[in-house]
């Protein structure tokens, strides 16, 4: 077995040591009926070329993101993630190292949380961040329980425009901690009043921008309401590149900002692991969940990072944590900082630009297919199309002939007849001209 | 009036109808360096046990209890920026708060300065 | 006030033993390394992208003004300082890394290269169901192993982490109550135990109550007998259990909680000292997380990510959450939504999409490189390293309930440095010195200055030999009365001690410019 380094004889002279002459007799303290005494009746050990043999007939039977063209989005995006993220997130220092509880031996970790907090915040315009949460939506979730901590009150008001897998995180959260949610219907054009729903037990506002549909709003009239009765606002972003071009949430008013920090640096994987960014004001620190890594000195007075402020965690608060958070997303943080870093501020700003130049491009063709309109007046990369019948039945016909169209939005509210005809549809980086021409070319001969 | 203390490690200084409340010295040695503190707000009323105030060093977070009930007349707002208070002058300066008493009579269940030092020795 | 932490020095001390300066800072190999913002510029990028093709904007009016503040790097400027970073880590594959509950065993290449096949990597999670019908069948390889190994009757893919998991497993039993219209109140935590379980259960509004361990470490079925009853909707019991033992009366405690009208939650971070040795269905568990990142070797990372399945008990089958996958005729199906849901109650949705795929194709390539045989003789020789080390302590080191059997991990209390001037921290700090990380201190909370040695089975015997001399070697300078060496350590680490005090009374969380701090200050 190439992963045990113990041999036959170091087992004998082991046992022997421990004084006694059979490993079972360490497991005295498991009633004797219970000990298993035949193996699990799974398959015996393989070589790497065997074990290379089967997933690799397993990952045969999917279609990569690369492979065709492709314009999935509502949640995660394919974007191009340059070869040296890859290779410095596997150094073995990064890779098998763990939380960084031993400062001296981990500042490695430890100052690239710090970075990844920095460019957060940054990025968000708001005052501080977290070393990450395990995803945009559990840390959309989170949100809404440190708006309940700050404001004493439980009452969520949900957007319409949020999109509908957090919004079901969120009420099962809500609904088993004894917390109220009210969730706006599915709005795919923006038309919501939120101002009107948020009265005096509302602890915060969730909204998503760009919403689930594409659409992009200002955020200062909503902040405006929900303070103006004592609520927070919390900004969901789930395609973080959107912030290379828009105005950051921190800067129209947001109190918490949660997004999914995939699209830089993280690959689609079939929906994780990726990586949650959580951003607040300074007054809240206290109240925000997960880890927080901060700028101290060392004995010798030079500069070094350590956890801090780690009362509000499981492992010293237990029952009164601001969140059972433990594990969280060090190695996607990782790859978002690093990323990041090759981007720079200038490279951001020009992928952001390419990505909503690629929509407007692929809008423009598709609204020009006989029957098809776009939804919105306004949106980034990704954006809502109204097709002739069943899109769902669309979607299929297009993967059919090797077009990945986008999301059915009836995959994410089925039953939902209203909705039944929208397709969400991205466009990133990685779609060249002949793909946004062939995506047009099918969806006309599909329809 | 002398100083009264919990079995919880508050101490009460009584002047009229308000009580001072803090830590004691032994429970801020025991805590290590404070780093943050939390006062209760001005107004709340307290019963005797509710959980008034947090004490915070880096590696341990701690209820701060009302040793007895009343309505909160004052919080030490020095403790918010300068924790360190704490462990340079727990029963003197970093004071928590003050009540308005409720219920003297309370103050009868708590222990003098010989008692409290005798229950820290016993405890230890 | 009630202090509900031990607590350790958080400031360093004054360092007596300085080491020569140098123009740079730098230590030979151990380079001084500036932070992007203040080596980067935002005029840099690391990236060419090409010119945007000219369109009217339809960000509503909305357009970003002035910078953001992200300073960049070329790409031979970002590879130097992460690499410089990186070697300021400790990490398994330099050295024997024994942090007790935490598993570090060796995270095999094959798993990392596998989870990258495009097949895998390169996947859409809401594309077309017909075109990843392979990731589909993924999680249901990956299920059905977990559930063999386990002896369990459902299990629950998508939960992130192990805490998440716990609250998965929970949230099944507050469901499976309230379908059946009990009110219950109480979960049953014994003080051992992992500071998510009791966080997890307030979450939920449940109230904790307390149990404790008896004198040898485990938990009694009498001690849970009393403490159960009518208002209890469980108990969260970690086994084999945080101080390295497995509960010799799990069997009777599950049985007398389930005539309790109880449901067992069993915290399976410790599932690496059975696999292959004793099936969790068996004792009479309800449900339990297994941290693939543990026990299954998908790597830390530094923190993260994690991936945490639950797996359950027929009578919480029902209760599992959104999304779970059906296979019916020759097709692989998610049902994602409670509409599509048939025959089952989902209690909701956890996260958004499907769980941590990257983490199962990891967990799979473990399972299968390992097979029955290799998987059981992993546990058995992570048994018999920890027992090793047991042993090759027992005359120095004291152990907090008496010199017995342990499981994967070995827990040794202060008791024997007592008066000598020296804390667990302190030896801690000089294992660092020695090269090896420390072991994970100050934890379990029931034991006073804790150390918990979790060794895996991934060390040799010789690994495992010098492990043991170096940690007597200490052990005998700190009874000798050389306190120095351990109140400066660590010495030859890339810092010293840290001032976590000063950290926390002045925290600051993100990097501003030298004269921010001062107007900050002002």
């Amino acid at each position: 077995m190439r992963y045990l380094p113990l041999q036959a004889d170091d087992r004998r002279a082991m046992l022997a040591k421990v004084g006694v002459t059979s490993v079972d007799e360490l497991f005295a303290a498991v009633p004797k009926a219970k000990l298993l005494r035949a193996l699990p009746n799974l398959p015996k050990a393989k070589g790497e070329l065997e074990v290379e043999r089967e997933l690799g007939r397993l990952a045969a039977r999917n279609t990569p993101a690369a492979s065709v063209p492709f314009f999935v989005g509502a949640g995660a995006y394919c974007h191009h993630v340059p070869a040296s993220v890859d290779h410095l997130i596997q150094r073995s220092e990064f890779l098998t190292s763990y939380t960084p509880y031993q400062p001296e031996i981990t500042q490695g970790t430890l100052q690239y949380l710090f970075e990844f907090q920095t460019q957060v915040a940054r990025l968000t315009a708001m005052d501080v961040a977290n070393a990450s949460m395990y995803d945009g939506s559990t840390g959309a979730a989170e949100a809404v329980l440190m708006a309940h901590r700050i404001t004493r009150r439980k009452k969520a008001v949900i957007s319409g425009g949020l999109h509908p897998q957090y919004a079901d995180v969120i009420a099962t959260l809500s609904k088993y901690s004894g917390a109220a949610v009210h969730a706006l219907a599915p709005d795919p054009q923006a038309r919501e009043t939120i101002a009107t729903t948020i009265d005096a037990e509302t602890s915060c506002v969730v909204v998503q921008y760009p919403d689930v549909f594409g659409n992009i709003r200002d955020l200062r009239p909503i902040a405006d309401a929900a303070h103006a009765k004592g609520a927070l606002l919390v900004v969901v972003v789930t395609e973080i590149v959107a912030l290379g071009a828009l105005r950051a949430p921190g800067d129209m008013g947001a109190d918490i900002v949660v997004a999914e920090g995939q699209s830089i640096g993280n690959g689609l994987t079939f929906g994780g692991p990726y990586v949650g960014l959580f951003a607040t004001r300074e007054k809240y620190v206290r109240q925000m969940p997960g880890r927080l890594c901060g700028e101290t000195v060392d004995a010798e007075g030079r500069r070094g990072f350590v956890l801090t402020l780690s009362t509000r965690e499981q492992h010293i608060r237990r029952e009164k944590a601001t969140s059972n958070i433990c594990t969280n997303s060090g190695l996607c943080a990782l790859a978002f900082t690093i990323h990041m870093t090759l981007l720079g501020e200038t490279g951001l700003k020009r992928l952001a630009a390419i990505n909503h130049a690629n929509a407007c491009d692929l809008a423009d063709r598709l609204a020009g297919v006989k029957g098809v309109s776009v939804l919105n007046d306004t949106f980034f990369n990704e954006f809502t199309l109204r097709v002739p019948g069943d899109a769902a039945a669309v979607i299929e016909q297009l993967a059919a002939k090797g077009i990945m169209g986008g999301v059915p939005v009836s995959r994410l509210l089925p039953g939902d007849k209203a909705v039944a005809d929208l397709i969400l549809v991205a466009a990133t980086e990685i779609n060249t001209d002949d793909d946004r021409a062939a995506y047009a070319a099918a969806l006309k001969e599909v329809l | 009036m002398a100083i009264k203390f919990t079995r919880d490690h508050e101490w009460v200084s009584v002047d009229g109808d308000i009580a001072t409340v803090g830590i004691t010295s032994h429970a801020q040695s025991a805590l290590g360096d404070v780093v943050f503190v939390e006062v209760p707000e001005i107004g709340r009323m307290l019963k005797q046990k509710d959980a008034a105030a947090v004490v915070e060093s880096v590696k341990a977070a701690s209820e701060v209890y009302a040793p007895i009930s009343g309505e909160v007349v004052a919080a030490n707002a020095d403790l918010a920026g300068t924790p360190a208070l704490v462990n340079e002058d727990a029963e003197g300066k970093a004071w928590f708060f003050k009540l308005k008493i409720a219920n003297k009579a309370q103050l009868d269940g708590l222990m003098d300065k010989a008692a409290y030092d005798a229950f820290v020795k016993e405890s230890a | 006030m009630a202090m509900n932490s031990s607590g350790r020095p958080t400031t360093p001390g004054t360092a007596t033993t300085g080491t020569a300066a140098t123009f740079t800072g730098n230590r030979a190999l151990d380079h001084e390394e500036a932070l992007i913002f203040e080596s980067g510029a935002l005029s840099k990028t690391g990236v060419d992208l090409p010119e945007p093709k000219q369109h009217k904007s339809r960000l509503g009016g909305l357009e970003r003004s002035g910078d953001i503040g992200l300073p960049g790097l070329t790409e031979p400027e970002t590879l130097r300082h992460y690499v410089r970073l990186s070697r300021k880590n400790y990490a398994i594959d330099s050295g024997l890394y024994p942090l007790g509950s935490c598993t570090m065993k060796h995270n095999a290449r094959l798993n990392e290269k596998m989870a990258r096949l495009p097949g895998f990597g390169d996947i859409h999670p809401l594309q077309p169901q017909s075109t990843v019908q392979g990731a589909l069948q993924l999680m249901e390889i990956l299920a059905g192993y977990l559930l063999e190994l386990t002896g369990m009757h459902s299990i629950a893919m998508s939960p992130k982490a192990g805490a998440h998991g716990e609250l998965c497993g929970m949230l099944a039993i507050k469901a499976a109550h309230e379908a059946k219209g009990a009110q219950r109140s109480v979960v049953l935590v014994p003080e051992s135990a992992h500071g998510t379980n009791p966080a997890t259960a307030a979450f939920m509004g449940y109230t904790v109550k307390t149990i404790p361990a008896r004198d040898d470490g485990t938990v009694s079925v009498d001690a849970v007998k009393s403490a159960l009853g009518p208002d209890v909707a469980a108990i969260m019991l970690t086994n084999p259990n945080t101080c390295g033992l497995f509960e010799p009366e799990v069997v009777a405690i599950a049985a007398a909680v389930h005539a309790a009208g109880a449901y067992f939650y069993c915290d399976g971070a410790n599932f690496n000292a059975i696999v292959g040795k004793v099936r969790p269905g068996d004792l009479g568990i309800d449900a339990m997380h297994i941290n693939l990142h543990k026990t299954f070797s998908t790597p830390h990372g530094g923190g993260g990510p994690g991936s945490g399945p639950v797996v359950l008990s027929k009578a919480l089958s029902p209760f599992a959450p959104l999304p779970y996958v059906v296979k019916d005729k020759a097709a692989y199906r998610l049902i994602e939504t409670a509409t599509a849901a048939t025959g089952t109650h989902p209690f909701g949705r956890l996260t958004a999409f499907h769980g941590q795929m990257g983490m199962y194709v990891r967990a799979l390539t473990y399972m299968l490189s390992h097979g029955s045989d290799g998987m059981r003789q992993a546990s058995e020789d992570a048994v018999l390293n920890a027992n090793y080390i047991r042993v090759g302590l027992r005359d120095i080191f004291s152990q907090p309930f008496g010199d017995q059997a342990c499981m994967h991990e070995v827990l040794f209390d202060d008791a024997w440095l007592k008066d000598t001037g020296v804390t667990t921290l302190d030896f801690a700090k000089a294992m660092i010195d020695e090269g090896y990380h420390p072991m994970t201190m100050y934890f379990p909370l029931v034991v006073h200055g804790a150390m918990l040695i979790e060794p895996t089975e991934s060390e040799s015997k010789q690994s495992l030999d010098l492990f043991i001399a170096t940690l007597r070697t200490l052990a005998m300078a700190a009874k000798d009365g050389d306190v120095e060496r351990f109140k400066q350590a660590p010495q030859f680490a890339p810092r010293r001690r840290l001032d976590e005090t000063k950290a926390a009374r002045e925290p600051r969380l993100t990097w501003k410019a030298s004269t921010e701090h001062k107007e900050a200050a002002e």
